[in-house]
């Protein structure tokens, strides 16, 4: 449906602001890097205040960066006001005009365009059953339920069928159902249009569901970009390990290393692994990051353990056991014809080869 | 790191958007140009002469015994007016938001006594309190045998003033009163406080910034007072007064300027105090809105002496207003209680009645319109827009709330007669209508433009945001989204700014030119030739017109109020 789907480029741009209290410029996003590619689902994740929003809106035009380009496809945006980027918006609030009927609401971007009043009343009606809302043109905005402003606001900006679609959090007002529905609503409307979007969520769920790409972000710093597989199994960091799905770390120390294939010594075992970052060279102290799913504890495996926490939870048996002197944590799904630890039992923890990625320690602690 | 670029690419931005870089740009003249400029002319008539920087005409000014008076006559006068209002505003306000009062006549009365002083000319209660305790008064003369009561001076001024602005205040109060929780006072009282003490220890240290910025508010309205000193002073003479005495009965055109720079020194720096300090202060110590409602005083000996002080005062107000439209009714006032309409009658065939209120009529119809729209500019780009010179715009439309309107006048005579700075230029607008309506212009823009501000903090910015992501351009955005949102601000800032213009009356006097006949000005004139008579058949049917065009505003705000589809723009 969109006249030509637009991606989006970001070249080195950074955005300064001053921190009200303290009076001092901090780098709300700095130097990021990022290529979207035309016509793809890209998610924004992260912690609250890294920058997301700050992204959005320089892409948005609302913002101006203090380094860097942004580009809409070829054609450099910096200096154009919002009006004039092939972008639309959905906002967190809706943002619907409270004056207006639905209609009037959908209507608006077209008539700024000075289409012709039958050719927008036709493009307003198809949009409308696109989101859902037929024959409820006349509502006024304030009569609708939060899905249903939702979807106006979605319609509004599918209408004028943009370059790019940015959604900021938008549905973070709906309750956890109605978020399942209209996040796979989304989704599949994006698709059949055919338009690239770009979307702002902290919901990690949200994320994996929705993206053909993840960018994730810390404090300003792009932390890492992948497609949802990706940032899981092979994150790039301990940050990213961490706010991706929960992550157990072990320190260790590379001692062999062929491609991405490795051996790792942990408290004295030596694993082998399969997955080892381009930045660990043998000789390096490095993390294993083992997700608490991809573990068992057995008789025999990998690493001797002691059961400090056995806790049955329905669909798994949590556990908590120390390797040493870490707490590794154990979820156990499925437990009814396991066989199940106790607190103070000796037991190993087991893994395969593929479970584990390797990184190199960052010296932060965030386990 | 800079934030240079950003700064940068914001102002490329903002270039690209003629209608507002053009909007900004006519913005800052007309500030300049009718606000910055007469004061900048004053300060430099009284402090150069052809000689160069002088501080003589200041010391002359000061020497004169009449002005020190002065000067000191409208501190005491503003002090007492300000502690007085405050007061009475408190105790309404209290009485109105804590004491189980439920009837019609108390809550008719209320809405009343706060409407009154908003819809009548400045002056009226002077003329009133001139009839009822006059030497001719009514209640003086005639009910207590006083024949020579001296109304005039020091007691009249507070009077009248203390009853013009506590209103003022009562809304103010009503404002805070309302957004206390009331749990923060039952909590107290649960632990076995008295009404006094929860008053005492727990509401009043929470408006307290609250009171000293009612008394401030007061005191720079009393000081700046111009009408009502001129009919109820005498010869008890206020800074306001005397800058009109020198510059029309002395011709000392300096003399007045230095005069007015004193003037406007004492209201900006107690209007600094009132803003920067107190207002932002009396509000930060209330946390928002109260979360219920709060169980009203029903006993009955706080109940009733509160009640009966207020219905008072209440009674006493309106009976002051009613005294207006009888004043014009009695054929003399204070003698023959006969009716009559002669003094309706003659304000039109003697006194060119007809074309008063035509030149009234029309100028304030000219002038509310711009007003209004001027504000509502002013407000969006101060409250939605980010650029270098919106802090100049506030700070100077702002200004203009602290600027007396007899420096102002005194301002435009001395910067505009000669043409700008005597060169000339632009000389052909001093004397004509349009210099009376941009005076009218000014002088009810800060109102507007508080209005404005307040309404405009409310609306969601991602909703303008919305707009011109959809690819509306500034004006756009403001003509489909901002305006019809705040339409009902924009209509009670074009009646307010309309009422203000037909009641004014302290600049105006000054720069009028027998080519326009005013109102007010006629009114004042009566007055002081004591046709009291004439003067109230004048004051009356102005009353009419503005209470007409506040009730019009009340319709159309019900009938047409926020949040409907916007079909009438449509087609
Ligand atoms: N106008 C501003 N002035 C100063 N600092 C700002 C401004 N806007 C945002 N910031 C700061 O910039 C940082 C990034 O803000 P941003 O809104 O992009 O975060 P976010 O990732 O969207 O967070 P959230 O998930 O909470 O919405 C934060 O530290 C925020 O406080
Ligand atoms: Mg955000």
């Amino acid at each position: 449906m969109a006249t030509e789907q637009k991606g989006v480029r970001l070249e080195h741009v950074s955005k300064i602001y001053q921190d009200p209290k303290t009076k001092k410029d901090f780098y709300a996003v700095h130097d990021a890097n990022v290529n979207i590619e035309p016509g793809s689902f890209v998610t924004l994740l992260g912690p609250s205040g890294c920058g997301k929003t700050t992204i959005l809106r320089m892409i948005a035009g609302f913002e101006s960066p203090d380094e860097g380009e942004i580009y809409l496809g070829d054609e450099p945006i910096n200096e154009l006001t919002p009006n004039k980027r092939d972008t639309a918006m959905v906002f967190q609030s809706y943002a619907l005009l409270p004056h207006y009927n639905i209609f009037d609401n959908v209507a608006y971007g077209l008539k700024l365009r000075n289409m012709d009043k039958e050719i927008i009343r036709e493009k307003v009606i198809r949009i409308l059953g696109l989101v859902g809302l037929e024959g409820m043109e006349a509502r006024m905005t304030n009569q609708l339920s939060g899905g249903q402003q939702q979807r106006v606001a979605l319609a509004r900006a599918l209408v004028i069928e943009p370059g790019v679609l940015l959604f900021d959090e938008p549905l973070s007002n709906l309750d956890a159902k109605l978020r399942v529905d209209m996040r796979n609503e989304i989704r599949r409307i994006q698709q059949e249009a055919g338009i690239t979007a770009i979307y702002v969520t902290h919901d990690q769920s949200e994320a994996m569901a929705m993206s053909d790409e993840i960018i994730i972000m810390k404090k300003g710093l792009v932390a890492q970009i992948g497609d949802p597989h990706t940032v899981y199994y092979k994150p790039a960091d301990e940050f990213v390990a961490d706010f991706i799905g929960e992550s157990n770390f072990l320190r260790g120390n590379l001692t062999a290393k062929d491609g991405a294939s490795g051996v790792v010594t942990v408290e004295g075992n030596s694993i082998e692994v399969s997955s080892v970052d381009d930045d660990v060279s043998v000789g390096d102290t490095c993390s294993l990051v083992l997700r608490p799913e991809a573990a068992v504890l057995a008789d025999e495996g990998v690493l001797p353990a002691k059961v400090i926490l056995s806790r049955f939870m329905g669909h798994y048996q949590n556990y908590h056991v120390m390797v040493g002197d870490t707490l590794i944590k154990i979820t156990d799904f499925n437990p009814k014809n396991h066989k199940i630890y106790d607190v103070g039992d000796d037991a190993f923890v087991a893994f395969t080869k593929d479970d584990v990625h390797i990184l190199p320690t960052t010296g932060e602690k965030t386990a | 790191m800079a934030r240079s670029r950003s700064a940068e690419l914001d102002r490329k931005k903002l270039f690209a958007d003629p209608i507002l870089i053009g909007t900004i740009v006519v913005l800052i003249a007309f500030l300049t140009l009718f606000i910055l400029y007469p004061l900048a002319v004053l300060m430099v008539d009284s402090f150069i002469t052809e000689e160069g920087p002088t501080l003589s005409i200041f010391q002359r000014v000061l020497a004169m015994p009449n002005f020190r008076t002065a000067i000191a006559n409208t501190l005491k006068v503003g002090f007492l007016v300000g502690v007085l209002s405050t007061l009475v505003g408190l105790l309404f306000a209290y009485v109105e938001e804590y004491v189980q009062l439920k009837t019609k006549v108390m809550d008719g009365l209320f809405k009343v006594v706060s409407m009154l002083p908003v819809v009548s000319p400045p002056f009226v209660l002077s003329l009133s309190v001139i009839m009822l305790f006059g030497r001719a008064g009514i209640i003086t003369r005639h009910l207590l045998g006083i024949p020579d009561n001296n109304v005039y001076g020091f007691w009249g001024i507070t009077l009248v003033q203390t009853l013009t602005f506590f209103p003022v205040c009562y809304m103010m109060f009503k404002g805070l009163l309302k957004n206390i929780d009331p749990s923060l006072e039952e909590a107290a009282r649960d632990m076995g406080a008295s009404r006094w003490k929860v008053f005492t220890s727990v509401t009043f240290p929470l408006i307290l910034p609250g009171l000293g910025n009612a008394f401030l508010v007061t005191f720079i309205e009393s000081i700046a007072d111009f009408a009502n000193p001129m009919i109820i002073g005498g010869s008890y003479d206020t800074l306001a007064t005397s800058i009109y005495l020198q510059i029309t009965g002395a011709y000392d055109k300096d003399g007045a300027a230095a005069m007015a720079v004193v003037l406007l020194v004492i209201t900006l720096i107690m209007f600094v105090v009132q803003k920067y300090v107190l207002e932002a202060r009396s509000t930060a110590t209330l946390t928002g809105k109260a979360s219920r409602a709060r169980m009203l005083i029903t006993d009955n000996s706080v109940r009733i002496p509160l009640a009966t002080i207020c219905l008072l005062i209440a009674i006493f107000v309106v009976g002051m207003y009613i005294c207006v439209p009888f004043g014009a009714l009695f054929k003399t006032w204070g003698r023959d209680f006969t009716l009559t309409t002669k003094w309706f009658e003659q304000i039109f065939t003697r006194q060119q009645g007809f074309k008063a209120f035509q030149d009234s009529f029309i100028l304030s119809l000219i002038a509310s319109p711009i007003t209004a729209l001027l504000s509502m500019i002013i407000s969006y780009l101060v409250v939605k827009r980010n650029f270098k010179s919106k802090g100049f715009i506030e700070a100077v439309s702002m200004l203009a709330m602290a600027v007396p309107g007899t420096v102002l006048g005194v301002g435009y005579i001395r910067g505009f007669s000669g043409g700008l700075f005597g060169s000339g230029i632009l000389q052909g607008l001093y004397g004509t209508g349009i210099i009376l309506v941009i005076v009218f212009i000014v002088r009810s823009l800060p109102t507007g433009t508080r209005s404005g501000i307040s309404a405009l903090r409310q609306i969601d910015k991602s909703i303008e945001e919305s707009a011109y992501d959809m690819g509306a351009n500034s004006f756009e955005v403001f003509m489909t989204v901002t305006l019809p949102l705040i339409k009902d601000s924009f209509l009670s800032g074009l009646v307010t700014a309309f009422v203000r213009s037909i009641t004014a009356i302290s600049a105006i006097i000054l720069l009028v030119t027998p080519r326009y006949l005013l109102i007010t000005v006629r009114i004042n004139e009566l007055a002081e030739k004591g046709a009291y008579g004439s003067a109230c058949a004048f004051a009356t049917i102005l009353i009419i017109i503005t209470y007409g065009a506040v009730l019009l505003m009340n319709f159309f705000i019900k009938r047409f109020g926020t949040s409907r589809a916007f079909v009438e723009e449509e087609d």
